[in-house]
This record gives structure tokens, C-alpha cells and sequence, in this order.
């Protein structure tokens, strides 16, 4: 796999893409245990990096995970907005200054994101959140690197892993962010942020 | 759904042009996007208190901006945090050099935003200190909880810390005075009905004919239960009765209480549910100090109502008396 600074561009335009049409999805899924805003708050941050990006064709990879971060910050707003523009500004150091990237890149830039994700949002695994959907991603994605498998089968086991780690969150209580409120009653309920993290790990494997 | 509004994406921009025409004297917005500050900002030798969070719980946070409560209040989406760009635009307002507290109400997305922005502004040298608020009681302290809810108690922590900053105090005394409000108020809400984000058009849940949610929050988030609608009296006394069981006040103890109405319950009906609390407190030997009934930190057109009761030393009760002139709060 080798993916230039273009074909990023192309893949986070298919995100912002992807987040639009399932808008409508992700805020009902937030409306049963948060209060009902993420999708169209994801929908509002990724149409911006959209517009951003448009003029920075010919940056560098790390400088247009960057961008994508400061956009997400500045334009979601809510927990999503710090959370995931800190993930994409974290990973963005872990490609710094690379015209391409591969599989490899593409674990760094998981594993930075999802320190990012963690540090700020003081999370870990098991409280229904989005790093129950990106931590079993990493992990499978790093073991099937490992075992030498192609680009392509290493990115598909790692988005089966996310929307395992999506079918989990159903099974349990939320203990961080405005589900937790609920408590118990949000068992059965799938959480929006796991949620959205499978859909861009997901598109990632189909455009790449 | 029926709302008195224009096109449902502007409905912040147009209530903030709407909000500065009517209170010119007291506030003015930043271009840097839906902020607004004290109109004489940044006060020279004050410290400043900057406050926000989603819309829609207004008069809070900008209806308390001016002499003796806020100095700035950045105004997110609907229900939704600001960003952290926003709140550093504030803090860069509204800062004389002597520093600026953020009163942070405790959602997750309030707290990582405003914790970037301090962070932003601390990067360009202004001292930043922030407080989190978290007084309502309803979400049980257990670890199941990302901590408790911040909710109309806040309107405390304005007016007490904005008074000592009004004083000339320092960041730190400012601080630490918000911190005692902090450690001082409880607080506890209902809804009768729910209330429609108007970007989302539908109501996230709707209640039956006879239900009422108890430990509501502020953003149409469910509550803590539901049950079938009691009497005033009985309602009341479940939240009154939570708060004291978190607070132990002891007898003798000398309080602060606000009951705030959600925007959908008439003022008729708050002043029912103080005749209530004002009863419970009298008869445990608590003495009511002052009362705020009105509506003080809404959720859009939620009916419901929330008791705060903070507990009052001599420092506090000085700062709560202290003179204030807002659009939303004056005291002579």
C-alpha cells in the first residue's frame, strides 16, 4: 500500500461523505443515551476540512492530518470536536513531513490517534466509547501487520474489530461522557462515537 | 415543530444580534464569532470571569454579563460546547492582565473545550485559571458516572466569584471563592416535557400525558427516572430531600436558594414549588437567607424546573449581596 498526499485528501473527502449520509443515524443512536447532536455536528466539522483542504492539495500527509485536526476542533464543537481533532493532530506527528504512507504509517497514525483520543478525554477501554471501537482496530490491525498479511486483508480485519468493538458498546453501561448519565439504561444502546469511528475505518478499507 | 425562529442553523447568531440590540449599554459582540462581551472590556485591574456553553440555556450564560458577574460568554451551538478557538477570543478580550477564571459547567465536551483554550491562552502568556462545576446531585456518585452534572448552580458561582472580582481581588481569591460556592451548592431538576434543537426538528423523547422525568438535566438528556406525575409538594420534596441528603447542612446553617424554571413552566408554578421548599428548610431549622425564583438557566422550552440551595458562610453571603447589573440579574 502506498498513499499519497492526494489519495489522502480523496479518502477524508469519502469520510466527510460517508459521516453526511449517516447523519441522521449517528444523532438518533446520540439521541437514545447523549443528546442527539452527533451527526450533525460531525457532518458540520468534516464539511469544514472538506472546504480547507481544498486548498492544500499539495501538502505534505502530516500537514493535512493537521489541517483535518484544527478543523475538527474548530468546527464540531460538543466532545467529538476535541476528541477527534485531537486524534487527527496526534497522528498527524506520527507522519510528519511524508509525501506517502503505508500500512505501517497507517498503524502509527492509529496509535497516535488513539493516544490523543485517550489523553484528552481521560478514557480507556470498556466505557462505551469510541476507543472501544479504535483500540481492538489497532490492536488486530498491528497483529495481522505482523503476520505479513496485504495492505488490504490488515485493513479489513482492523474495521471487523471496530464494529465488533460497536456490537460490544451495545452490551454495556456507559461510564464516560453524557451517556453515562444514563447508567444502566444504557445498556442495548450502541454508542454514536464507536459508532462513527467504525464508519471512517471503514471507508478507509473501501477506498484503499 | 412550531418555534418563533428564522432559518433553524441561525437561530445563535440571530438571538445574539437580538441580544445586543436590546442591551447595548451592557454588551457588545466580538467579530471573532458568537462571543459577547462586557461592553467596557476588558476592565483594567479586575480580573475577568468567562463563562458559556451550548445555547439555549439563556438567560445563561451572556445575560450575565456586566458589573459584578460575567466579563465574557461564548455561546456554542445549540446544546453543544463552543470551540476552544471561541473561548480563547474571549479570554483575549476580556483580559485587563490581572487574568481570567473560566466557570466550566461539568459536560465532558465543556470541559476539553475550555481546558484547550486555557491552554491556547496560556501559550500567549495570560493566566488562565478555570473551575468546574458540578452541583446537580441527581446522577448518584458512584463509578458509573463521568462526575455530576453542572447545571443552574452555576448562576451561583457567577454572581459570588464575579462580586469578589468586582472587589479588585486576585485570580487565585477569585478562584478560590468560586471553588467554595462549588463545594457549597447542590442542585436538582424535573421536566414535565421535553424541548426540540431546532437543527434537529423532533424531540429526542417525549414524555406520556402523566409523566414527568426526575434528575432531568439541561440539554433533553434523560434524567435519572420517570414516573407519574405527583403533586408539587411530593415532587419537590424528592429533590429538596436528595439535595439535603448530599449536603447535611447542619441545623442553624444559613442558605441560598434558587428555584429556576426550565422556560415551560410558568412562574405561578415555581413560586408553588418554593412554598415547598422554604417549608422543608424552615422546618429542619435551616434558615432561608435569600431566594431566587425565575428563570435563571433554562433548556430551551423544557417545562420543569430545577432547587439549587447553597450554603452560606459570612464571605459568601457579603458576595451574593454585593451590588450587580446585567440584562438578567440587578441587584441594587
Amino acid at each position: 500500500m502506498s498513499i499519497n498526499g492526494k489519495k489522502v485528501i480523496e479518502i477524508l473527502n469519502k469520510i466527510a461523505d460517508v459521516i453526511d449520509n449517516n447523519k441522521a443515524f449517528l444523532s438518533e443512536l446520540d439521541a437514545a443515551i447523549g443528546d442527539g447532536d452527533h451527526g450533525i455536528n460531525m457532518s458540520k466539522g468534516l464539511f469544514a476540512v472538506r472546504e480547507k483542504l481544498r486548498d492544500n492539495e499539495g501538502k505534505n500527509i502530516g500537514d493535512i492530518l493537521k489541517i483535518t485536526g484544527m478543523a475538527l476542533v474548530s468546527n464540531v464543537g460538543g466532545a467529538s470536536g476535541p476528541l477527534y481533532g485531537t486524534a487527527f493532530m496526534k497522528a498527524a506527528m506520527a507522519v510528519n513531513g511524508k509525501e506517502e504512507i503505508d500500512i505501517k504509517d497507517f498503524k502509527n497514525i492509529l496509535e497516535e490517534a488513539l493516544k490523543g483520543i485517550k489523553m484528552r478525554g481521560k478514557g480507556q477501554a470498556g466505557e462505551k466509547t469510541m476507543i472501544d471501537a479504535l483500540e481492538p482496530a489497532l490492536n488486530v490491525l498491528s497483529k495481522a501487520i505482523e503476520e505479513g498479511l496485504s495492505s488490504k486483508e490488515c485493513l479489513y480485519k482492523a474495521k471487523e474489530a471496530a464494529r465488533e468493538g460497536v456490537e460490544y458498546t451495545k452490551t454495556i453501561a456507559a461510564t464516560k461522557g453524557r451517556a453515562s448519565y444514563l447508567g444502566e439504561r444504557s445498556i442495548g444502546h450502541q454508542d454514536p462515537g464507536a459508532t462513527s469511528s467504525y464508519l471512517i475505518l471503514d471507508t478507509i478499507y473501501k477506498e484503499i | 415543530m412550531k418555534k418563533l425562529i428564522n432559518n433553524p442553523e441561525h437561530v445563535v447568531e440571530d438571538m445574539l444580534a437580538g441580544m445586543v440590540a436590546a442591551h447595548p449599554e451592557y454588551l457588545r459582540k466580538l467579530d471573532a464569532g458568537n462571543i459577547l462581551v462586557r461592553k467596557n472590556a476588558p476592565i483594567k485591574g479586575k480580573v475577568a470571569l468567562v463563562s458559556g456553553g451550548g445555547s439555549g440555556h439563556e438567560p445563561s450564560h451572556a445575560g450575565y454579563l456586566g458589573k459584578g458577574m460575567l466579563d465574557g460568554a461564548v455561546a456554542g451551538a445549540v446544546f453543544t460546547s463552543p470551540t476552544p478557538d471561541q473561548v480563547y477570543e474571549a479570554i483575549k478580550a476580556v483580559d485587563s492582565g490581572e487574568g481570567v477564571l473560566l466557570v466550566i459547567k461539568n459536560y465532558t465536551g465543556d470541559v476539553m473545550n475550555f481546558d484547550m483554550a486555557k491552554e491556547m491562552a496560556e501559550m500567549e502568556e495570560i493566566k488562565v485559571e478555570s473551575v468546574i462545576v458540578n452541583d446537580d446531585v441527581a446522577v448518584e456518585n458512584s463509578t458509573y458516572t463521568a462526575g455530576r452534572r453542572g447545571i443552574a448552580g452555576t448562576v451561583f458561582v457567577h454572581k459570588i466569584a464575579g462580586a469578589k472580582a468586582e472587589k479588585g481581588a486576585s485570580l487565585e481569591e477569585v478562584k478560590a471563592v468560586a471553588e467554595k460556592v462549588i463545594d457549597n451548592v447542590r442542585s436538582m431538576g424535573m421536566a414535565l416535557s421535553s424541548c426540540i434543537v431546532p437543527a434537529a426538528g423532533k424531540a429526542n423523547f417525549s414524555l406520556g400525558e402523566d409523566e414527568v422525568e426526575i434528575g432531568m438535566g439541561i440539554h433533553g438528556e434523560p434524567g435519572t427516572h420517570r414516573e407519574t406525575i405527583k403533586t408539587a409538594d411530593e415532587i419537590t420534596e424528592h429533590l429538596v430531600n436528595r439535595i439535603l441528603e448530599d449536603m447535611k447542612p447542619e441545623e442553624g446553617s444559613e442558605v441560598a436558594v434558587m428555584v429556576n424554571g426550565l422556560s415551560g413552566t410558568p412562574l405561578m408554578e415555581l413560586y408553588i414549588v418554593n412554598k415547598k421548599v422554604n417549608e422543608i428548610l424552615t422546618s429542619k431549622g435551616i434558615k432561608v437567607y435569600k431566594t431566587f425564583v425565575g428563570e435563571f438557566m433554562t433548556s430551551l422550552e423544557m417545562a420543569g424546573c430545577s432547587v439549587s440551595i447553597l450554603k452560606l458562610d459570612d464571605e459568601l453571603k457579603e458576595l451574593l449581596d454585593a451590588p450587580a447589573d446585567t440584562p438578567a440579574l440587578k441587584l441594587l
